[in-house]
């Protein structure tokens, strides 16, 4: 019986087409990328051996830090922004919706469906100064503020890529959180209300500490997200104003397919696989260490 | 915010409110009972507009005329039901090409990562042999991976062997980026299928192969079906990969069409834009409005992916 489960035409039949496309479309790539970073050039013209240089480039380049900087400012601002408020959704789904939360949740998850580029391309608009304002600048106006150019300076443009990712992705942390404290044994809510344990009180001292691995999860998923993000500045700000909002992802696209720099492209592309892994280890790490602790 | 009002007004209740107590008769309990619901009240209705009153302008501003764009303000109604801009969008801003090709690519993509994610997540899980687990990490790292680490030498592979032109190396990469959180999710499923039932179908003289399409597959239909929904949605909304491998206008997905909807019209036709918005965002809006139980649930399980 163990021998037919383990019949090895049977495994190369299933598995091999699977492990092949994966394996020539993924892994050599990813290796043949670590190779080209020994290289300059490009598709169309050719490469040439570079040695060390595009390592050197990269230490040398501000614009390199300045997306790192980004990167990690934005995977930072995002993730808290989403965890808090999706927690904060799903703390009122559960306690205060109760049984009537179908609807709400199925409404607030909405815009995770949405194409990024029109969520992006629809918050343009909604932030227009020209040719006519823009509802959030109307609303401004209303409450007697002046209309701010909100893609004219960094500042401002940063902020309506936060308010828009969040806008986006909270409903889909609500969901994930809600799923986690639905989990959470009834009786164990119920004594603690009996001890006297309410509101603020119930929530910090009983269900924060229970919903603390899905919490953990949904913050390695949604840095490792952010990390990755692409569409939605690219279709919002393209990276300006200048490259002040400039993540390493649309650095890297740039470089190589502005100006033709493959095997520096990579070397940029590698910084960001590096971020990516390492960011995840250390979450997982430090976790499993707090976790040793108490 | 949100959180302190909400579980405030629910988890008090049991406290007697020193505002409220005086009041008598059922009018009184009746109105107390409302102002207590009050900032609840509030805060659902406020998340509501903040939520669904962007999409609601976004298809009113769909039908109005230029003219309106340049001289009226955002908020106010169109003064027409126009269908124009979709027209316009649709014919004139290659909006229908658009959507051709992102179906062309779409589908047939899908259709791979479901046949080799489904066979692959059965070999991974039910079958036993030495190493699945090693394999199944390998797969696992493939999720972590960003797109951007395997774009260049792709892009190299695809241009010298002549795919360039076509929409294939749209569907191949597709295929590839979709197939770990595919597989990982499917061996997931098949992990809640009792061993026994394989074991009982090769007893009775089943071949594995026959084991899988016979049994294994009809009984993981539901769960197919959600990775289908999950993939769709990455495909179908993907810029990085599109926007790379549409090397001319005529291969566009819809996604890349769109983002160039500004520049299409020379000044920026805002009506044909906003159809254009509203075409790509309602599309998606009704496949939500009949599976979003389904789509929620997929999509929670598959967010991994980040």
């Amino acid at each position: 019986m163990q021998n037919i489960l383990g019949d090895r035409k049977a495994i190369v039949i299933l598995l091999g087409p699977a492990l092949l496309v994966y394996t020539l479309v993924m892994l050599v790539p990813v290796l043949w990328s670590l190779g080209l970073t020994f290289f300059e050039g490009n598709a169309l013209f050719g490469f040439q051996p570079a040695g060390f240089d595009n390592f050197v480039q990269l230490f040398s380049d501000p614009r390199v830090l300045d997306a790192i900087w980004f990167t990690i400012r934005y995977a930072v601002i995002i993730t808290v922004g989403q965890i808090v408020l999706g927690y904060g959704l799903s703390l009122l789904y559960v306690f205060a919706l109760r049984r009537a939360s179908g609807i709400v949740r199925t409404l607030v998850f909405f815009p995770v469906v949405l194409p990024t580029v029109a969520v992006a391309l629809m918050f343009q608009q909604l932030f227009a100064v020209a040719p006519q304002n823009g509802i959030v600048n109307e609303f401004l106006n209303f409450f007697g503020v002046a209309s701010v150019d909100w893609f004219g300076s960094a500042g401002t443009a940063f902020l309506v890529i936060v308010i828009m990712d969040i806008w986006r992705s909270m409903g889909f942390y609500a969901v994930l959180l809600y799923a986690g404290l639905v989990d959470i044994p009834e009786e164990v809510l119920e004594s603690a209300r009996l001890d006297g344990a309410r509101g603020w009180r119930l929530v910090s001292n009983i269900v924060l500490p229970l919903s603390l691995p899905v919490l953990l999860s949904a913050v390695i998923f949604s840095i490792n997200g952010t990390l990755k993000v692409f569409d939605s500045i690219l279709a919002l700000t393209n990276g300006g104003p200048g490259t002040s909002t400039t993540p390493l992802t649309l650095y890297m696209f740039q470089t190589s397919f502005s100006y033709g720099e493959y095997g520096y492209g990579s070397t940029i592309a590698l910084v960001l696989t590096i971020l990516c892994l390492g960011v995840t280890l250390f979450i997982f790490r430090s976790a499993r260490r707090d976790n040793t602790l108490g | 915010m949100t959180l302190t009002t909400a579980t405030n007004t629910t988890l008090t209740t049991g406290i007697p409110n020193p505002s409220t107590t005086p009041s008598s008769g059922q009018l009184g309990r009746r109105i107390t009972r409302f102002l207590r619901k009050l900032p609840l009240r509030t805060v659902i209705a406020v998340l509501l507009i903040i939520e669904t009153y962007p999409l609601v302008w976004l298809l009113l501003s769909s039908f109005k005329t230029q003219n309106e764009f340049l001289t009226k303000p955002s908020w106010a109604l169109p003064s027409q039901l126009n269908f124009a801009n979709y027209t316009d969008a649709w014919v004139d801003g290659n909006l229908g090409t658009y959507v051709r090709n992102s179906l062309l690519a779409t589908l047939p993509s899908l259709a791979l990562i479901i046949i080799l994610g489904v066979a692959a997540g059965f070999a991974l899980e039910v079958l036993v042999w030495r190493g699945r687990s090693q394999i199944l990490l390998l797969f696992l790292v493939g999720i972590m991976v960003p797109a951007q680490m395997i774009l260049l030498p792709l892009f190299t592979v695809y241009f010298q062997i002549g795919l360039a032109g076509t929409l294939w190396p749209l569907i191949i990469t597709y295929t590839a980026i979709g197939l770990p959180l595919a597989v990982f999710m499917m061996a997931t499923y098949f992990r809640a299928v009792p061993r026994e039932v394989f074991e009982a179908a090769t007893l009775d003289g089943a071949s594995v192969l026959r084991a899988f399409w016979s049994i294994g597959f009809p009984m993981v239909r539901n769960a197919v079906f959600t990775v289908a929904l999950v993939q769709f949605f990455f495909i179908w909304n993907d810029l990085l990969i599109a926007l790379t491998f549409t090397t001319n206008q005529s291969l566009r997905t819809i996604q890349v069409g769109l983002l160039s909807f500004t520049g299409e019209f020379g000044q920026t036709a805002y009506g044909p834009l906003f159809a254009g918005i509203c075409i790509n965002v309602f599309g998606t809006l009704i496949l939500y409005l009949f599976l979003n139980q389904r789509i929620m649930k997929g999509l929670t399980a598959g967010s991994v992916k980040g």
